[in-house]
């Protein structure tokens, strides 16, 4: 069996003496599509963002395509090849929808200093590639008619896309995805999964979605893990998840 | 025994004008801890004050006890005015546009006292008769007992508005989140007001008490006090009453010391070099804890 | 033909008739020495709000020390030419450099703190700069530094601002200047995206002290001698007037906040107190009906009526 493209071990994270995520273990190996759920509250950010390097794990491990991430900075992370979006749309949100976009493309950029000052050299022909490739992006997410719109006045669901297309700019092997669908009717919730498993092949992904609402996440997922207190009390298969007791209680009996 | 003694004597100086910056820092840590801003006038509010205390004592001919009275009244409406004018109508406004105004607002109150006081620096009269109280080898003057005696009413005075009174528990609430606080009830456009009511007067009386100390005034003297009062927010930790008196008293001192000990140009390097590495290493200050941003 | 190359021939064929014609009023004498010395003031002053308009405008780092970079080129510039006898290309390079390298060790630390603690921060450590230069006697002291040649004219100022305005307009016009600009509008989400917030940053503060630092040495030269009080943080703050008129994150803005404020000051020279009230409620009142400034995030080449002229557009 290959190895897992990620691989959280036993990390935990302590704030002022309460275990937040504690003995947190997953694995996802390459391609899969993975659902990480809980009620609220259960931590499923606090997991994201040890993954993704704002938080630091007190204890445990994390590694990436053979390479402990864990102690890394968010940027590094990314340039390692994880991309994310935020459950509380952080978009650069002065700025056009195309250049929230071509910011993503970064840290693929190879010209230096001294040729963007006398703009010689690689400058114009990788300029022109990226905003060649964030067009394309765009036209998969719906937006190339709003590139030039300031990302504030996207209406929300075309926020929630755009968020998805910069992640993806950043050419990442792995795209953990933050509530995707919160706040959307189920109309645009439908389109958006069935979007994130067409991307997902094209793009040749790996997948970790959260979402508090289990119904949705089933559909789509081949694995699911469940979060509840800090702690996973549940691993399988959608049909499996179902069916265990342990989340049943958790959704129902925690939340009643 | 001779730098024991010119220690202890510096150490007196440091107190009395750390009482000073007290004063002044206790009315940034106020607004700061309600509506976040570094309240770049505030400087200004004291050289008013001053200058208010010096026409009571000059023009009406007060003694000093009511002309610092009636100059921190005077001064604690302005800067509810001011705050009614300049700051109120930016409440919802990023906090970069209401620190610009803050410098603006500075500005203006400087000129603007220029233009009606003229540049010259003014002669504060003798107030109080300059008697020199030895205890022990060491001296202690009039001014400095007087500025030392009224800090120390006036801290007790705001600590008892703070912990006891209705407005007090209004303005702790607000400090701790304006928001919530409004759902609780609390009219906050009223606290924050009165914040700056109270924080003015405080600044007032500091000026009148510089102004007996020191015996000069003049239209720019607020700058730099009011930098190094911010200073010394800094210090014991913004937004923390107890923690602008310390850092006052601690900044007071330091600056005795460089100036008996090393040189006086020195002097106001060393109270932005401890800005500095309070914000480097400590940035919530000696009294505070630390916060993070959440994502 | 590309159109950003385009865009910048015009740019810059536009700039050398503007200079041709200024150039040629005053040999001419038609613009007399007290115009010529305001519009050499006015292109200094230009690469002082750019260089701070891209630390404060583009990465959203409030700084308000600028003063003491300028000071530091300044000191490095008279030290050089009148002690040294170096070339006055030379002595530029060189309070760039310091300057720049300053910027660079302060940037590193104190870059970590946010909005107006940086603000402070950075006062703080422009004072003292001043402090310390105050308190070199090798330099004059307090009482200034005597004895500099003349070397600055409208040709040097008017050539070196026209280098800083391209360069800082290719920054922002890349990837790198990109960066920056994603900090501003949100620092965690620019972390997300793979940039390293911390190097563009110190980045964009290094290149900003070093472009002080250049005006720095434009400025000495153009007096015969130079003090520490030139360099308070009240000139910080009026470099900052001229970018928050101009537009926090527009060239154009800090080059028209630059040209405003120095006409200002110099049409009000003889009445300084109301220079400082107008300049007080002008800040004032922008911030109440135009927080963003005269340009916000506009360029001129960006406006209509300039695409119009060159007919271009996206498709």
């Amino acid at each position: 069996m290959s190895e897992a493209l990620l691989r959280a071990d036993k990390a935990s994270i302590v704030f002022g003496g309460l275990k937040a995520v504690s003995d947190f273990n997953l694995y996802i190996n390459r391609g899969e599509l993975v659902g990480l759920i809980g009620p609220n509250g259960a931590g499923k950010t606090t997991a994201f963002n040890l993954i993704t390097g704002v938080y630091q794990p007190t204890s445990g491990d994390i590694m990436f395509d053979g390479r402990s991430i864990a102690g890394k900075k968010p940027y590094e992370i990314t340039q390692a090849g994880i991309a994310r979006t935020f459950q509380n749309i952080r978009l650069f949100s002065e700025l056009s929808v195309l250049d929230n976009v071509k910011i993503a493309y970064h840290s693929h950029v190879k010209y230096g200093l001294m040729e963007t000052f006398a703009r010689v050299g690689r400058y114009f022909k990788e300029e022109k590639e990226i905003e060649d490739e964030a067009m394309r992006l765009l036209k998969i997410f719906k937006l190339e008619d709003k590139a030039d719109e300031q990302a504030k006045n996207l209406p929300y669901g075309a926020q929630r896309r755009l968020e998805i297309a910069r992640a993806l700019a950043a050419k990442p092997k792995l795209l953990l995805l933050d509530e995707p669908a919160a706040g959307m009717n189920p109309q645009e919730t439908k389109e958006l999964m069935e979007m994130i498993s067409w991307i997902r092949k094209e793009f040749g992904l790996t997948v970790l979605l959260i979402e508090h609402d289990m119904s949705l996440v089933m559909g789509i997922c081949e694995r699911i893990y469940v979060l509840e207190y800090g702690i996973i009390i549940a691993k399988g298969t959608p049909a499996e998840i179902q069916q265990d007791p342990e989340v049943i209680r958790a959704y129902l009996g925690g939340e009643a | 025994m001779d730098f024991t003694h010119q220690f202890v004597q510096q150490l007196i100086n440091g107190v009395s004008l750390g009482s000073i910056y007290a004063l002044i820092a206790l009315g940034y840590t106020m607004i700061y801890g309600i509506i976040k801003l570094i309240n770049f006038a505030h400087g200004d509010i004291y050289m008013v004050g001053a200058y208010i205390g010096f026409f009571a004592v000059t023009r009406a001919e007060m003694s000093i006890v009511p002309a610092l009275l009636v100059s921190m009244v005077v001064t604690g409406l302005l800067g509810m005015l001011v705050e009614r004018l300049a700051y109120k109508p930016l409440r919802h406004a990023p906090r970069i546009s209401i620190l610009i105004t803050a410098i603006g607002v500075s500005f203006f109150l400087e000129y603007a006292s220029m233009y009606f006081v003229t540049p010259t620096p003014r002669t504060f009269p003798n107030v109080i008769d300059n008697i020199a109280y030895n205890i022990g080898p060491f001296v202690v003057n009039g001014q400095q007992m007087m500025i030392m005696g009224i800090t120390l009413i006036l801290m007790v005075i705001l600590t008892y508005i703070v912990q006891k009174t209705k407005l007090g528990k209004a303005m702790r609430a607000a400090s701790f989140d304006v928001e919530t606080a409004q759902l609780m009830g609390i009219n906050a456009d009223r606290v924050i007001s009165y914040t700056f009511c109270i924080g003015s007067a405080l600044a007032a009386a500091a000026g009148v008490l510089v102004g007996v100390y020191y015996n000069s005034i003049d239209p720019l003297m607020g700058i730099m006090p009011g930098l190094k009062a911010f200073v010394a927010a800094v210090l014991g930790g913004i937004g923390i009453l107890p923690g602008a008196v310390t850092g006052g008293i601690i900044l007071g001192v330091i600056e005795a010391m460089v100036s008996g000990f090393l040189s006086s140009t020195f002097r106001d390097a060393a109270a932005f070099g401890i800005l500095i590495l309070v914000l480097l290493f400590k940035p919530s200050g000696l009294l505070g804890k630390n916060r993070r941003e959440k994502v | 033909m590309n159109l950003l190359r385009k865009n910048d021939l015009i740019m810059l064929a536009f700039g050398i008739v503007l200079f041709a014609v200024l150039q040629g009023l005053i040999s001419t004498k038609i613009i007399g020495s007290f115009w010529e010395l305001n519009l050499i003031i006015i292109g200094i002053n230009v690469i002082m709000s750019v260089s701070l308009n891209l630390i404060n405008g583009y990465t959203g780092q409030f700084s308000l020390g600028h003063a003491g970079f300028m000071a530091v080129g300044a000191y490095v510039g008279v030290v050089l030419t009148t002690f040294f006898k170096l070339p006055f290309i030379v002595a530029l390079a060189a309070g760039a450099l310091a300057a720049g390298f300053l910027g660079f060790l302060i940037g590193l630390p104190t870059l970590r703190l946010r909005g107006d603690y940086l603000a402070i921060a950075t006062l703080g450590l422009g004072e003292i700069i001043r402090i310390v230069i105050m308190n070199i006697d090798y330099v004059g002291g307090a009482a200034g530094f005597q004895g500099i040649t003349h070397y600055t004219n409208f040709a040097w100022v008017f050539i070196i601002m026209l280098i800083t305005l391209f360069v800082i307009k290719n920054f922002i016009n890349s990837s790198h200047g990109r960066a920056c600009i994603a900090i501003r509008e949100n620092e965690i989400a620019a972390e997300a995206m793979g940039i390293n917030t911390t190097k563009y940053k110190v980045m964009a503060f290094t290149m900003g002290a070093a472009f002080a630092g250049i005006a720095g040495g434009l400025f000495a030269h153009n007096f015969y001698i130079i003090s520490p009080s030139s360099f308070t943080f009240l000139s910080s703050f009026n470099y900052l007037i001229m970018v928050v008129m101009g537009g926090m994150g527009s060239i154009t803005g800090s080059i028209a906040g630059a040209f405003v404020v120095t006409f200002i000051s110099a049409a009000l020279a003889n009445w300084p107190e109301f220079r400082m009230i107008i300049y007080a409620l002008v800040l004032i009142l922008l911030m109440f009906y135009r927080p963003q400034g005269l340009f916000g995030y506009m360029e001129i080449t960006n406006m209509g009526i300039f695409r119009r002229i060159l007919k271009r557009g996206r498709e």
